[in-house]
């Protein structure tokens, strides 16, 4: 299992899409690993820089629909590979979160308030925060402030979270 | 209380629910090609789990990036083309008898009312036309679908569209699916199936009902499903023939999937059609669109007829009767890619390959390439083009590319002027 928590990249837009997380033209590659330079290649972000912004982050946490488009697995798979295992968003497109969980990495969402309050808090200060998976809690630290949230994994999700994947657990039961 | 058609599907395929909320369902059918494929069957192959669940329900297909351009792509093709060898799956379509997959795979009769289908592909919405559950899902739902033929969903809410009026002249499924689109936001329909129905919808070919489902995704639904009527038989008879005494029989039959009247459905949204203009996208999200007054003038370097959305006979067609005779703008390049070997056959029986090429366009093998900017038509950084694709997106058929989504009528209007032309303006 996955190590959760860490620094924050904050993404203040909805609808980021796989391709803009992972281009097509990569999907030519049969390694995960092969995918690491391309994470978010393609973003459309005022302010935002690939190789400064991304360095030593953990966390993504975003607005709305986030992973829209593609069914590309190489979009959660491109995140891995850099060391970022959980997405915070108002919410999910279905293949993308699915992926995620799929792949024993965390999807939580939270209520829009919750987001815009973390934006507004924390995003432009080096940010990190802590996941409590089994207790549903998340503390986000920066400059001294500290802010707690809590949030719910379906009992599902945190089963494949937990076993590391959904092909195991498929395997065996049916 | 009824059921909707959905609703219906998942209570005959359910197999388990390990939690509440989640259903385990039965397959009817995995369909697989060389992108998102490959790395399910490696990543078995590592776990020592290198079985398929039923090799005649698996149909598999090269053609993403067909013929393969490079190294890597053809070690993409070799992987899956010696595990369809390996595990005899005997619907295998490799290059020359390899189409878009969802335009091939319906047009073999994979598709078939009350199924349940998934793809490592987002467009697997295409096939909800039949009346089937068809869902895109990501490589290891992928792979546990080949490994043990089922898949979990969550049991999704429907929008019920009712589609009134009937299209006027120049207008197309493709107007009507990115006007809904633009209504519902990209975000609109997400986790929802959507169902179509309505006169419109009963008018339409089973090409148009795809072009419309095939979109479903880029409002974020599941699926977008139409009822099985008689045309649906008619699409299907050469495949179930011999299990249905007469076409009556079969419509009877595939009755059963239509949603009870009674069913409960999160929203009913009825539009009247009847005055809809051409419609494209502007901007990188499909949800962005104008109606083609908007957008007239507005210059493009490349056009692309082809897809998964419209590039089957029906669109060829529509496309031929505008450029008949006429030439393309000297400052653009237009590609036409039709969608299956049998689209391109019956296109060349039909002259409209002679109408295409005489008119300059570049007439490619069936492949997804453009598409998503793999191959066959990638842009170059600030070209834009008129495409009867799905995806606007940034980047999505070359970096620094503009994509605007249209119907293949106003593609060949607009490779004929070089700018967003109303196909009206051609009319015969």
């Amino acid at each position: 299992m996955h190590t959760f928590g860490g620094n924050v990249l904050f993404l203040d837009r909805s609808d980021i899409n796989t391709d803009e997380i992972i281009p097509a033209k990569y999907l030519t590659e049969i390694t995960k690993a092969a995918l690491k330079p391309y994470l978010l290649e393609d973003l459309i972000l005022e302010g935002f820089e690939q190789k400064r912004d991304i360095a030593d982050k953990q966390v993504v946490v975003t607005r709305a629909n986030f992973g829209c488009g593609s069914s590309r697995e190489h979009a959660p798979w491109a995140l891995e590979v850099n060391g970022v295992y959980v997405v915070i968003a108002e919410s999910f497109a279905r293949i993308f979160r699915q992926n995620m969980f799929n792949c024993g990495m965390c999807a939580i969402e939270l209520p829009a308030e919750t987001i815009d309050m973390l934006f507004s808090q924390f995003s432009g200060s080096a940010t990190s925060v802590k996941v409590d998976l089994d207790r549903g809690e998340l503390n986000f630290s920066a400059d001294g402030k500290t802010e707690a949230v809590s949030f719910q994994v379906a009992p599902f999700d945190h089963e494949l979270v937990k076993a590391g994947g959904w092909v195991d657990y498929a395997d065996t039961k049916y | 209380m009824g059921k909707t058609i959905a609703e219906k599907i998942f209570d005959a395929h359910l197999v388990d629910q390990p939690y509440e909320g989640v259903n385990v369902l039965r397959l009817d059918a995995v369909f697989c090609h060389e992108i998102t494929t490959p790395i399910a069957i490696t990543d078995l192959m590592a776990r020592g789990k290198d079985r398929v669940f039923d090799p005649s329900k698996i149909k598999a297909v090269i053609d993403h990036v067909t013929p393969a351009k490079d190294s890597k792509t053809a070690e993409q093709g070799k992987i899956l083309r010696d595990w369809a060898r390996r595990h005899d799956i005997k619907d295998f379509f490799d290059i020359g008898r390899n189409g878009v997959c969802h335009a091939i795979f319906p047009e073999k009769g994979f598709a078939r009312p009350g199924y349940t289908i998934i793809m490592g592909d987002s467009h697997t919405c295409t096939h909800g036309a039949f009346g089937a559950f068809a869902a895109g899902v990501g490589t290891t739902d992928l792979e546990v679908g080949i490994l043990k033929g089922v898949c979990a969903f969550k049991k999704p809410e429907t929008i019920k569209f009712v589609l009134n009026g009937s299209l006027p002249e120049g207008v197309y499924a493709k107007d009507a699916i990115l006007y809904i689109i633009s209504q519902l936001g990209v975000n609109g329909a997400t986790n929802r199936v959507m169902e179509f129905t309505g006169p419109v919808i009963d008018a339409m070919s089973m090409e148009s009902r795809m072009t419309l489902c095939n979109m479903a995704i880029e409002a974020g639904g599941t699926v977008g499903i139409c009822y099985p009527d008689m045309v649906t038989v008619e699409y299907l008879w050469p495949f179930i023939k011999d299990q249905f005494a007469d076409k009556a029989a079969a419509l009877k039959e595939y009755s059963k999937w239509i949603s009870d009247s009674d069913a409960q459905f999160e929203q009913v949204i009825e539009y009247d059609l009847s005055a809809l203009v051409p419609k494209a996208t502007f901007g990188y999200k499909p949800d962005q669109v104008k109606s083609i007054s908007e957008l007239e003038g507005t210059p493009v370097d490349q056009v692309y007829i082809g897809s998964c959305t419209n590039g089957r006979i029906e669109d060829l067609r529509v496309a031929a009767k505008v450029l008949k005779g006429k030439k393309i703008a000297d400052s653009v390049r237009a590609i036409l890619s039709p969608a299956t070997p049998a689209i391109y056959k019956q296109a060349l029986s039909e002259g409209l390959l002679d109408i295409f090429t005489d008119a300059g366009f570049c007439v490619t093998n069936p492949t997804c390439g453009a598409c998503l900017g793999m191959s066959n038509g990638v842009l170059a950084d600030g070209e834009v083009c008129a495409s009867t694709t799905n995806r606007n997106f940034s980047g999505r058929m070359g970096k620094g590319g503009m994509v605007h989504l249209m119907s293949p009528a106003t593609a060949a209007a607009t490779a004929i002027t070089g700018t967003i032309t109303n196909s009206l303006l051609f009319k015969g």
